[in-house]
Parts: C-alpha cells; sequence; structure tokens
C-alpha cells in the first residue's frame, strides 16, 4: 500500500481525475465543449492551450469553483456536483492548490497562514501543529525565522513556496498548480521545479497544473493535455502529443522557443 | 476496510524479551481527522497522544509500525513526539516510512516568539502611537498643501482641468445619493417635530414649532446629517477606490505615465463633493421640514400654508448661508480626510479594511469638530 496512504477503497489503477462530456458556458460564450480527461494517480499532467483557451477555467472546474453546464467532474470518485456536504469537505482535505499569485491570506503571518488548514480540522493541539508548520517550511526551503513575516513583506518566490507548504498542509494525494513558475526568475523557477519534482516523488503526489512556461513542461510533466477548440484535443507523454499534426501543437511545440526547450529532455528521460 | 479498522490505533504486545507497541490503521491526516471530526476527533487523537506518550517513556519498549496501513508526516510527527524526539532503539519500519522521520531529524526549532515582555510596553507604545498621529497630520497637511496647489493650477488654467473626473464625482457623490438623504432626512424631520410637538403643546406654544424645527434643520441637523452620510458613503468609496488601486499598482501606472495622481485623483473629488454636500444639505433641509410639516399638521392640526408663510420670518437667511457654508467646508474636509487615509493604505487586505474605517471614522469626527468651531465662530449670527 502506497505511504500516502490513499482511502483504502481507491485501487492503484484507477483515475483520480475523471472530466466527462464537460461544458462550460459564461452566458452564450462557449469555453469548453465536451471535455474529456482522465488523471490517473502519480501522475503529473500539464494543462496547455493558446490564452483564452479554457485552461484555467478547466482547473477551476477541478476544483469546484465553476459550474459544469453539462457533463459532470469527479475526483477520488466522488462528482463534485454531488450534495454530499461531508464527502466534498472530505474531499477538499485530500487536495491541495497553489494559486497562481499565492492567495496567502494577507492578514495571517506565514506561519498561520500554514496551520490553517489544520486548525480548521480542530482535532490537533498546537503543540503538533507547530511542529507540522515547521516540517512544511522545510520541505519547501523556507527558514524558520520567516514564519512571524506578513505576506506582504516576502518577495515573489517566496510566496508561492509558502502557498506550496500551505497546500501541502493536509499531506494531500492531489495537488493543483496555476502556472506555478509565472512571475519567478529563471533560477528561482528552476529551483521551484525541482522542488515541486523532489515533493512529488517524496510525498508520491498527484500534481495537476496549468503553465505556458515550455521548460517547466518538459522537465517536470509525465502527461500532457492539449487544450485548443474548446476540447482537450491531445493527452499523453510529450513526445507522443508532439507528433500529432494539429496546427497548435505544431505552432506550441515546433515553435523556435519550444525547440530550444525541447534539448532538455535528453537530460531528463522520462517515466511513464 | 470499514471505519473502525481504518482508524488509528495501538496495541501493547508484551512479548519477549520486550514489550512491543503495534500500530493499526491509517496513521494520516486522512485517518486521524477522520469520522464526526471536531471535539470527538480531538477526544480520540487526544487520548492517542496520551497512550503513546505512556509508551513512548518507556524505554526498552519496541515499536512495529509495519502493520500501519498508511502513515503521513502527521502521524509519524505524533510518534516522533511521543519519543522525545528521537528514535527508539527498537523500531521496526517500512522502508518507505523511513524517509518521514529523516525529515525530523533535520528540522529546526522555530526562533524565540518575537512578543517578548517589555516593562517599558506601555511608555513605547504611547509614543508610537503619539508619532503616529503627528505623521498623520503632518501627511493630512502635506496633502492640503498639494490640494490647494492643484486648485491654483486648476484655477490658472479652468480648461485643462479634470472636469470629466469632477463631473464623474459629482454624480457618484452627489446625484446618488439624493435617496438616502431624502430618505434620512424625512424620518429626521417628522421625529423632531413630533417630539418637540408634545413639549410646546404643554406650554401653548404650537406655533413656535416653526422656529424651532426652522432653525434646528436648516443651521445645524441639515448639514451635519447630509455630512454624516456622505462620510459613511462617499468618504468609504473614496477610501476604498484609492486603496484598490494602491494595492493593483494603478496609482504607479499613472506616476509613471506622468499623470499627476493629486491633480487628476484628489483634486477632483474635493472640489465635487465641496460642490455636491452643499446642495445636498440644501435637499436634505428641504426635505426634513416636509417631514416636521406632515408631522407638525398630524400632531398640532398646524396647516402646512401657515408653515409656509411663518418660515422666512422664523429663521434668518443667515442660516442659510451658515448651513450652505458649512457644506462646503464639510464636503472638503470628507474629501481630503478619505483621500489622505485611501493613499496610506499598503499593499494588503487588512491595511484596506483598516484605511476604510479610519477614514469614516476620522471624517465625521472632523465633521463634528468643524461643527463645533462654525457654532462658536457664528454664535450670533442668525439667531
Amino acid at each position: 500500500m502506497s505511504t500516502h496512504g490513499a482511502a483504502p477503497a481507491l485501487r492503484n489503477d484507477e483515475y483520480i481525475i475523471q472530466i466527462e462530456g464537460l461544458w462550460t458556458k459564461f452566458g452564450e460564450f462557449v469555453v469548453h465543449r465536451g471535455v474529456d480527461l482522465k488523471v490517473r494517480s502519480g501522475e503529473i499532467l500539464a494543462l496547455v492551450g493558446g490564452s483564452g483557451s479554457g485552461k484555467t477555467t478547466l482547473l477551476r472546474q477541478m476544483l469546484g469553483l465553476e459550474t459544469p453546464h453539462q457533463g459532470s467532474v469527479s475526483i477520488f470518485g466522488q462528482r463534485l456536483d454531488s450534495s454530499d456536504h461531508a464527502a466534498l469537505q472530505a474531499l477538499r482535505n485530500r487536495w491541495g492548490v497553489l494559486f497562481q499569485e499565492g492567495a496567502l491570506y494577507s492578514a495571517l503571518p506565514v506561519f498561520d497562514n500554514i496551520a490553517l488548514p489544520l486548525r480548521e480540522l480542530k482535532c490537533f493541539d498546537e503543540h503538533l501543529i507547530r511542529d507540522i508548520v515547521l516540517l512544511k517550511l522545510r520541505m519547501v526551503g523556507i527558514e524558520p525565522r520567516h514564519a512571524y513575516k506578513m505576506p506582504a513583506d516576502l518577495s515573489g518566490g517566496m510566496v508561492k513556496r509558502i502557498a506550496l507548504a500551505r497546500a501541502l498542509a493536509l499531506e494531500p494525494e492531489l495537488v493543483f498548480l496555476d502556472e506555478p513558475t509565472a512571475g519567478l526568475d529563471p533560477d528561482r523557477s528552476d529551483s521551484f521545479v525541482a522542488l515541486i519534482r523532489a515533493l512529488h516523488r517524496e510525498l508520491k503526489l498527484t500534481v495537476v497544473m496549468v503553465t505556458h512556461d515550455l521548460d517547466t513542461l518538459f522537465e517536470l510533466t509525465t502527461c500532457v493535455a492539449v487544450l485548443a477548440d474548446q476540447k482537450v484535443i491531445a493527452v499523453g507523454p510529450v513526445r507522443e502529443v508532439i507528433a500529432i499534426p494539429h496546427p497548435f501543437i505544431k505552432t506550441f511545440f515546433l515553435g523556435e522557443r519550444a525547440q530550444r526547450a525541447i534539448e532538455v529532455i535528453r537530460d531528463y528521460p522520462f517515466v511513464v | 476496510m470499514s471505519e473502525s479498522t481504518s482508524q488509528p490505533s495501538l496495541e501493547l504486545d508484551h512479548g519477549a524479551p520486550a514489550p512491543c507497541v503495534l500500530l493499526h490503521g491509517r496513521w494520516n491526516v486522512q485517518g486521524l481527522s477522520a469520522g464526526t471530526g471536531g471535539a470527538s476527533a480531538r477526544r480520540r487523537i487526544d487520548a492517542l497522544k496520551a497512550e503513546l506518550l505512556k509508551h513512548g517513556k518507556a524505554a526498552d519498549t519496541a515499536w512495529n509500525l509495519t502493520h500501519a496501513t498508511a502513515m503521513d508526516h502527521v502521524g509519524a510527527l505524533m510518534l516522533w513526539q511521543a519519543w522525545g524526539g528521537r528514535e527508539p532503539k527498537n523500531l521496526i519500519l517500512d522502508p518507505q516510512h523511513r524517509m518521514l522521520f529523516e525529515n525530523f531529524r533535520q528540522m529546526q526549532a522555530i526562533p524565540a516568539d518575537p512578543i517578548r515582555f517589555d516593562p517599558l510596553g506601555t511608555l513605547v507604545a504611547i509614543g508610537n502611537e503619539t508619532q503616529r498621529f503627528m505623521e498623520h497630520l503632518s501627511g493630512f497637511v502635506r496633502l492640503l498643501g498639494q490640494v490647494m496647489l492643484d486648485l491654483g493650477r486648476f484655477a490658472a488654467r479652468p480648461q485643462a482641468g479634470p472636469w470629466r473626473e469632477i463631473s464623474a464625482n459629482l454624480y457618484r457623490s452627489g446625484a446618488q445619493a439624493l435617496g438616502i438623504t431624502a430618505l434620512v432626512g424625512f424620518l429626521i424631520g417628522i421625529v423632531l417635530s413630533y417630539l418637540s410637538a408634545k413639549q410646546l403643546k404643554q406650554f401653548g406654544a404650537d406655533v413656535f414649532i416653526v422656529d424651532l424645527l426652522g432653525v434646528a434643520i436648516i443651521r445645524e441637523l441639515g448639514p451635519v446629517l447630509a455630512a454624516i452620510l456622505v462620510a459613511g458613503r462617499s468618504g468609504s468609496a473614496m477610501t476604498a477606490s484609492l486603496g484598490v488601486m494602491r494595492v493593483t499598482e494603478e496609482l504607479d501606472a499613472l506616476t509613471v505615465m506622468g499623470i499627476p495622481q493629486g491633480f487628476r485623483l484628489i483634486m477632483p473629488k474635493v472640489v465635487a463633493l465641496a460642490i455636491a454636500l452643499p446642495l445636498l444639505i440644501l435637499w436634505t433641509d428641504v426635505v426634513s421640514l416636509l417631514g416636521g410639516m406632515v408631522a407638525a399638521k398630524i400632531q398640532l392640526d398646524l396647516s402646512m400654508s401657515y408653515f409656509f408663510n411663518a418660515l422666512p420670518n422664523a429663521v434668518k437667511i443667515a442660516n442659510l448661508w451658515i448651513g450652505l457654508g458649512k457644506g462646503i467646508v464639510f464636503g472638503a474636509l470628507i474629501a481630503l480626510v478619505s483621500c489622505h487615509f485611501g493613499l496610506r493604505i499598503e499593499p494588503n487586505t487588512e491595511s484596506l479594511g483598516r484605511g476604510t474605517t479610519s477614514a469614516v471614522v476620522s471624517s465625521i469626527t472632523v465633521v463634528i469638530l468643524a461643527d463645533a468651531v462654525f457654532a462658536i465662530a457664528f454664535s450670533n449670527v442668525g439667531i
């Protein structure tokens, strides 16, 4: 059985995320026209697509922040439109989310930001919570002396790391990352990617992320889902997806910028 | 697997050569917090911790973690704390769990809580507050000076002035406030008339209700009422909009485009409110008197035409000018105070809330202060 203790009902070969025939509409504007997507446990899936192709909206659908017009989204086998509040809450405790801007609670210092989800469970004492927070800070490479700083006093890179620590506070099995490296300089971005890769290995996480950054894509992902024409047009390892003759895939992966990033593939053989 | 077997539990095996603690169930966040959650989960965990601590103290006890179906950092940390921050001599665990404990060994202590007892704390706090107040004062004076300069610039070249901004502010804080000021003014007029009618009736001085309502509303209540409503309504909106512009770096964007914040954002607000408030006061006066008239008709059977005719004799016109003059000053003060707090908002949400509250409280206080100054300065005019 996995270290990370998935619920006993979940078999290893089952899909963690199942999206079936999903339609998203804003008024008359159709964002998704029958999207199907399945994510296996342990995968690092990247959602890619042009600007306005509905990547972030799809991520928000998976988080239950948008309501499907048609179709369904199930996570850990639990439909998000279910009315079983206890089950949905249990589900929310099994995932962690890193928002693009971190979304740290600006009224709370770093320590309380990470402790908040733990305190919300109302079953751990402060002594244990303190040690858990310390451990999470260590995992994301933030020194304990920053624990009492306010989010406004932190640099963008630190905010991302602390937001990741908060996302990992409840030891989730599934982590959503929205543009994890946007707004970081290449050096920080590389170290953030390395951090996510290390955590993925150590915690056996399943990761779903939205990214524009080709370096991140090639280095980190085991699987890519391409959103275009309001649908998921391809899912699979980067190498397979690149081979598909679709205009968006050609410009996205085989442009000049992409060619430079592809060099990285040679250094990091994929394990899918 | 049923709920009861997946719950974390431990069992002591009194075997030879030493007793051995066996862990069962899911020692992870989900397992520990599962079930009804809240208080009962807390009790269960406290009981588990007490039991762990009891066994943790016995140095020769062996620990077997291989039967735990799942374990994460939280569960492992509970064990680690029970062991007193080190691994027991006799520990049997799965290789994948070893990593968890590796992490704990390298964990650093959090530096001491920065909040310490300071014998001079009160004194320092008083000093800090005074300094903060002086800072606010000097900031306010600077803002006032800036607005004066901008007004001079506006007067020198009115055709290049921010007319569009002034008009927008006039509409937002003037025209859109007509409804609420009318409602509150009408009700206050009724209340005032109703209460004083009873007293006046006792002395048979019914007709003096016109003097009482006229002077009170036109000179005092109308201006203060309208000013307080505008401070709550438009003052908070001004602070919040400037604050949000600070948070979203719009203020910086204006600066780098060479668009002066004072001339385009602050001065129009001050001018607009200095124009809108006297007009709102006039409106509030009229509606309040109407309310008073209606109540007087019902309570004292005083005809409306008499009220109309008696009003010009009862209230000298100076009172109206004082009321409107107050409006100009109050309007400018509310806009200045609100902008002052808006510009001091730091880029975080807490500061935004605090700044807006301070702006409303301060502008109402400043309005009442200014009203007191007016009362003293014009004590023998118009009465």
